[in-house]
């Protein structure tokens, strides 16, 4: 909730690259390899494509998948942003941020229009993203039917024989012990009607804005060691019933900061009342808007 | 009626040098029930899972005949296997754990091969499920609840109507009254035998005890050994058995 240390247009300009380390920390090996595996991936929109994933200096769920594939997009011309819960100032993007602006020697950005890769957890920007952009997403586990199916090779066997009616399974489940289905992130989606996928665990909220969008998005699972992608205007349907539609998350209120109606809101407790504030997630976003009414 | 339903022909399998299946050939006709009888370690669960799909066998030609036409079993695609699998034919195991999902609800459980085969509509789905429960005698109340929290028996039911929601017309079952108390093991034998008569289903069932043959099967399988010793109408292979083996074993039945 620091609404604002630093104006979000501004750009910090490109550092000086740590001599200790290759561009972007991989070695280049490594980047053909990962850039191999993220052709395929972009070739087939939802396939989960094993790839070799490299220890990072960084612990498993902090992000390593997302960082291994940004390090392999990533020229010295590119802007990037990372958010962490849609916000910028947050500890994992904080310090994956400061990772490249000092192995890449990039510049970087809290804007999300100026961004040209946008590496995210959980989260993807209100603001419409657009033709040449890259959103890079961190995903714990890329396996849709996994809490279902334990079995990696019953699995790969159901990806490929488009043999999905386990999915509904959990959906019923949710709507016969909730009444409605009940879940909220990770909600599972079909890409260009032929692989069931998991959007890692970004709020259904943002499910819709995945379908269509002229970014280019890439997936990236570093413990799990898979890489998955969904190019720009592909088909993206969140699975539901048909007297159970698929819905979004709703609020009474509007953000209290900027006033937004149309974004995914945070409840903050704000003492040890029982006080409590709904702000934007989406910490550029709030403040772009704050500023344009100041 | 003039073609059998599933037909196979010299269906061998080893495992390494043990002989499980050794040129094993029979036909099922429409309607029929077959009885696979034998004692443990005789090759009669290889035999089913190997004509079923689960298992591959060394050798074999088995066909099904599927809307005037013959498919190929063996040469069959596994996707085009797994649909025969979920739609016109059933599994009932042994365990009901390894033919339950047991950490959803008994309602999904029986949803899950309806869902599979496309359908999307949460209410009929539901309604399907309790039609089932009622059919196998489970209360309908029962629904939302784990198949964990139900009795063995509850659970074996339960594992049928999962399977029989597709309205299959071939049912495989190994040894479905296995590990259930007498009294349930009649009730249940009573519920299949309305089941399978009620909706002129054709069924393989796998077992070592020659009660439920009788019951239940038309025609009977002796096994001993991976081979086929002896294969008749089941009364007439109970009351006049002719192998030395099947001697032995219809003779072993319990007088109380």
């Amino acid at each position: 909730m620091s609404q604002s240390i630093i104006s979000p247009a501004i750009i910090s300009p490109a550092t000086q690259i740590d001599p200790n380390y290759n561009f972007a920390y991989l070695n280049e090996q490594t980047k053909k390899m990962i850039r191999r595996a993220l052709l395929k991936a972009i070739a087939i929109p939802g396939y989960q494509v094993p790839f070799a994933g490299r220890e990072m200096p960084m612990p498993y769920g902090w992000g390593t998948g997302g960082v291994q594939i940004t390090a392999s997009i990533l020229t010295p011309d590119d802007v990037l942003k990372v958010i962490d819960q849609g916000a910028d100032d947050t500890t994992n993007a904080v310090s994956i941020r400061k990772f490249f602006q000092r192995t890449a020697g990039i510049a970087t950005t809290l804007n999300t229009s100026t961004a040209t890769v946008i590496q995210t957890r959980h989260r993807i920007p209100e603001q419409k993203l657009q033709q040449g952009q890259i959103l890079v997403y961190q995903v714990p586990i890329p396996e849709p039917l996994r809490f279902l199916e334990p079995r990696e090779t019953e699995t790969r066997k159901m990806h490929a024989f488009e043999d999905y009616g386990l999915m509904h399974v959990k959906l019923y489940e949710d709507i016969s012990q909730h009444g409605h289905i009940a879940t909220t992130y990770a909600y599972p989606v079909m890409v260009e009607d032929r692989y069931v996928m998991d959007p890692s665990p970004i709020p259904k909220f943002d499910n819709p804005k995945m379908n269509n969008n002229p970014a280019l998005q890439l997936f990236g699972a570093g413990r799990e060691k898979r890489i998955y992608a969904i190019p720009p205007y592909t088909k993206v349907v969140s699975l539901d019933f048909e007297d159970h539609p698929f819905e979004i998350q709703a609020w009474d209120q509007p953000c209290e900061i900027c006033g937004a109606g149309d974004s995914f809101l945070d409840e903050v407790i704000m003492d040890d009342q029982g006080t409590r504030m709904f702000v934007c997630s989406d910490s550029d976003y709030c403040q772009s808007r704050s500023e344009v009414q100041s | 009626m003039n073609q059998p339903l599933f037909s196979v022909t010299n269906l061998s399998k080893k495992f390494g040098k043990t002989i499980a299946c050794n040129d094993i050939s029979f036909d099922l006709w429409p309607g029929e029930i077959l009885g696979i009888v034998g004692e443990s370690g005789s090759g009669k669960t290889t035999l089913l899972r190997s004509i079923a799909g689960l298992i591959k066998p060394d050798q074999a030609t088995i066909n099904y005949q599927h809307k005037n036409k013959t498919l190929n079993i063996d040469q069959m695609d596994e996707p085009e296997l797994r649909h025969l699998q979920r739609t016109e034919w059933a599994f009932v195991h042994q365990h009901p754990r390894d033919g339950l999902r047991m950490n959803v609800s008994a309602g999904a459980n029986i949803g899950e091969r309806l869902m599979a085969n496309g359908w999307r509509h949460y209410d009929d789905i539901r309604a399907e499920a309790i039609k089932w429960l009622e059919a196998v005698e489970i209360d309908a109340k029962r629904i939302d609840d784990l198949p964990r929290t139900f009795s063995g028996g509850m659970q074996q039911r339960l594992q049928i109507a999962r399977n029989l929601v597709t309205n299959p017309r071939l049912i495989f079952m190994d040894e479905p009254t296995g590990g259930l108390d007498v009294s349930v093991q009649a009730r249940l034998l009573d519920l299949l035998r309305g089941l399978v008569r009620d909706l002129g289903l054709s069924a393989i069932i796998v077992t070592h005890d020659l009660a439920v043959a009788r019951l239940l099967s038309n025609r009977l399988m002796v096994m001993k050994d991976g081979q086929v010793i002896e294969h008749g109408l089941t009364d007439q292979v109970l009351e006049d058995p002719q192998a030395a083996y099947s001697q032995l074993l219809v003779s072993s039945i319990l007088q109380v």
